[in-house]
């Protein structure tokens, strides 16, 4: 089980010249053969929640435009069908894509094969239950009423479970490491596992089983959901860059004072910056202050680490034409970087006072959850599926289809709605401009949304694709061509037709 | 840095500062305020909401109103909130001493509600407006709740003193009516009850609106 019991017999049977390089590869591939089922289960079971999330997010986006669209059907109203989306996409999809990725990239870098496969499978297991039941409790009207924690009190403590089974796992990993030197992505993860049991568990406690009074649930509700994005997500997407960039490009990362930096920066500042989502709220100054002042330090951490990504890829970026991994991996390290400053900015007072309660809102959440955090997913597994099922991608036309589509759709969805909330905000603080105005203003640019949806819906469909027909070749018997040596052609190993 | 002890701390301790900063601090200053009585008309503030509104609120709750729609009114000057009559004046943290979830809101797709009751009291207004936006609002994006109501055949008694008054494309068929379900009439009562316009210390009515 432990890795130097490993390494000895991989050198017992592979004796003689055997170079360090070769060692080091044949330890990889063991390794990365070790996470194969566990990763795959993740992300199989993540990515058919994003065909749903997708389907629901169409809906919601159509009827916010045509409001008569499939009316009848309670489940379906605007304000399920909504909040159905954003529970289907943040935790049946990002989460899972995120354990998936982090899961892998901690064997990785500790330098073992995946201990304990049971504890993984069975976090897999009662994660998939849990929001099952969670989405099912939402569409039959139990959803909590609070935002990015809709999901009813009989399906969280399954999560809660499965996040505490994975940071116990984690922990497990990182005692029996065989590397003793930490990367930058390792602390990332390891920061991630452990903060977001802690925070979900109290959020659970304070809002639902045992609700606090009054506006008290309003700010333990915007320090848990900026925490969702900021000591879950991003943490792990920025590892994920961390470890992509480098990888790919075949340098190492340019500043580690840089990465020290950023990582105790981003510790220390994100997850005081929630009380921005109340600015002109029911709630004393300080509390809004104290999360402005910190959302504002944000910068620290933000620009420490897009130099340092930067710095890292400059003189590399011809390689973005060849690398799908590296595409998807700087378009949402990029993404980051928009996302933070857009944020930086909206917690200002006089920027909050036009675009808060707007669309500008809502465009600036998708930049950070899909420009940024779903791309870095998707660029993690381009890398991480061919290694863990020894299979390459089948279609590199299903690739660009799938880059391409999300790449315009969420540029698209962005900017357009980011203009137009702006302007809606303007809007709605002249108060001579009649309410029915402003939203008679705001129509057209979400049927650009709907638009958008459905371009980042084809590119989901062509990774599904790809996806599916790998796992087909990974299981249909692997026909390796074999040379005649009497008629020179090729012709086909037995196993085949 | 690699080494481990130093950094479980780090991520322990960090987290743990702004759970005491953002949670614990507000939970301390806000957690046991009360209601506020009137020293000079013994008024007491706020009321919790009756039965019929409390179950409304559950319906508000799992329909998802607060997507669209806000409970907070921003202070004068500060956005045109006050300008467009959401509110008299702004909302303060003890407004919402009753609410279980608090719906603040984030969205302000639709207008805010929190003083929707003085506003709008009319009930035949709630219910066409829940029935068919259309009907009261022409344009609006809000989603009808044809759910909410039931269309059945008109009785040998006549037509129920309930019914909706529909009329052009909106009419039920003919020899039919629609008249509001229990969830709707519960609905109607909790819009009616939002009323944040106490006279408090911390927020006071203008003179004039006082009295």
């Amino acid at each position: 089980m432990s890795s130097t019991t490993a390494s000895k017999t991989l050198q017992a049977i592979l004796p003689g010249d055997f170079s360090n390089e070769d060692f080091r590869r044949a330890k990889l591939a063991e390794i990365d053969a070790s996470c194969r089922t566990p990763v795959l289960f993740f992300f199989v079971s993540g990515l058919l929640w994003l065909l749903a999330g997708t389907l629901f997010a169409l809906v919601a986006s159509i009827k916010l435009h045509t409001p008569g669209f499939l009316a009848g059907w309670e489940s379906l109203t605007f304000g399920i069908v909504r909040t159905v989306h954003l529970n289907t996409v943040v935790y049946g999809f990002c989460s899972q894509a995120a354990v998936g990725v982090a899961i892998w990239l901690m064997c990785r870098l500790c330098r073992v094969p995946l201990v304990a496969p049971g504890i993984v499978t069975v976090a897999n297991l009662f994660y998939n239950v849990g929001v099952t039941i969670g989405i099912g409790g939402i569409l039959a009207g139990d959803s909590t009423g609070i935002e990015w924690l809709e999901m009813p009190r009989y399906a969280t403590p399954i999560l809660f479970v499965s996040y505490a089974l994975i940071a116990v796992w984690t922990i497990i990993t990182f005692r029996l490491r065989a590397e003793r030197h930490l990367y930058v992505s390792q602390w990332y993860l390891l920061a991630a596992v452990l903060w977001f049991p802690w925070l979900y568990g109290t959020a659970q406690v304070m809002l639902i089983i045992e609700p606090v009074r009054g506006v008290v649930q309003a700010a333990v509700n915007w320090w848990f959901a900026h925490n969702v994005l900021g000591l879950w997500f991003t943490p792990i997407g920025l590892a994920a860059i961390y470890y992509f960039i480098p990888k790919v490009i075949g340098r190492p990362i340019h500043s580690y004072y840089l990465s020290v930096l950023g990582f105790w920066s981003l510790a220390l500042f994100y997850n005081w910056n929630g009380m921005h989502h109340l600015v002109g709220g029911p709630m004393p100054a300080w509390m809004i202050t104290i999360s402005i002042v910190a959302s504002v330090m944000m910068l620290i951490p933000v620009l420490t680490v897009a130099i340092n990504h930067h710095s890292t890829m400059i003189g590399h970026f011809g390689k973005l034409r060849h690398s799908p991994t590296l595409r998807f991996i700087v378009f949402g390290a990029v993404s980051y970087t928009l996302a933070s400053l857009q944020g930086v900015l909206s917690a200002l007072r006089s920027f909050s006072e036009v675009a808060h309660f707007t669309h500008h809102t809502v465009a600036h959440a998708h930049l950070g959850m899909y420009a940024f955090f779903a791309m870095v997913m998707f660029g993690s597994m381009y890398y991480i599926l061919p290694r863990i099922t020894g299979r390459e991608w089948p279609s590199n036309a299903l690739i660009s289809i799938h880059f391409w589509g999300v790449a315009i759709g969420i540029v698209l969805y962005v900017v357009v709605l980011s203009g137009a909330g702006f302007q809606q905000g303007r809007m709605m603080n002249d108060p001579t401009v009649k309410f029915l105005d402003v939203v008679k203003f705001t129509i057209p640019y979400l049927q650009i949304r709907t638009a958008s949806g459905l371009l980042m819906a084809v590119g989901h469909v062509a990774f599904f694709v790809n996806f599916g027909w790998l796992l087909v070749r990974m299981f249909a018997p692997y026909r390796k061509p074999v040379v005649s040596i009497l008629a020179g052609a090729e012709i086909a190993s037995p196993s085949g037709k | 840095m690699s080494y481990g002890p130093l950094l479980f701390l780090g991520i322990l301790f960090t987290l743990a500062s702004s759970w005491v900063g953002l949670v614990l601090m507000p939970q301390r200053q806000l957690g046991a305020l009360g209601q506020h009585t009137d020293t000079n008309t013994a008024a007491i503030y706020p009321q919790a909401r009756g039965g019929e509104a409390q179950q409304g609120a559950e319906h508000y709750r799992a329909l998802g109103c607060v997507y669209c729609h806000t409970q907070q009114v921003r202070p004068e000057g500060y956005g045109a909130d006050i300008a467009r009559g959401w509110g008299r004046r702004r909302t303060v943290s003890r407004d919402y001493i009753h609410d279980k979830p608090v719906m603040l809101g984030t969205m302000r797709t639709g207008p805010d509600l929190t003083n929707i009751g003085e506003r709008q009291s009319d009930y035949s207004w709630h219910y066409k407006h829940l029935y068919n936006p259309q009907i009261t609002s022409a344009g609006s994006v809000m989603p009808p709740y044809p759910f909410l109501f039931e269309t059945r055949p008109i009785g040998p008694t006549g037509p129920s003193t309930n019914a909706l008054a529909l009329e052009g494309a909106f009419a039920p068929a003919a020899g039919h009516e629609v008249v509001p379900t229990l969830r709707a009439r519960q609905l109607v009562e909790y819009l009616r009850s939002l009323k944040s316009s106490g006279d408090l210390p911390e927020a006071p009515l203008k003179k004039e609106e006082a009295q």
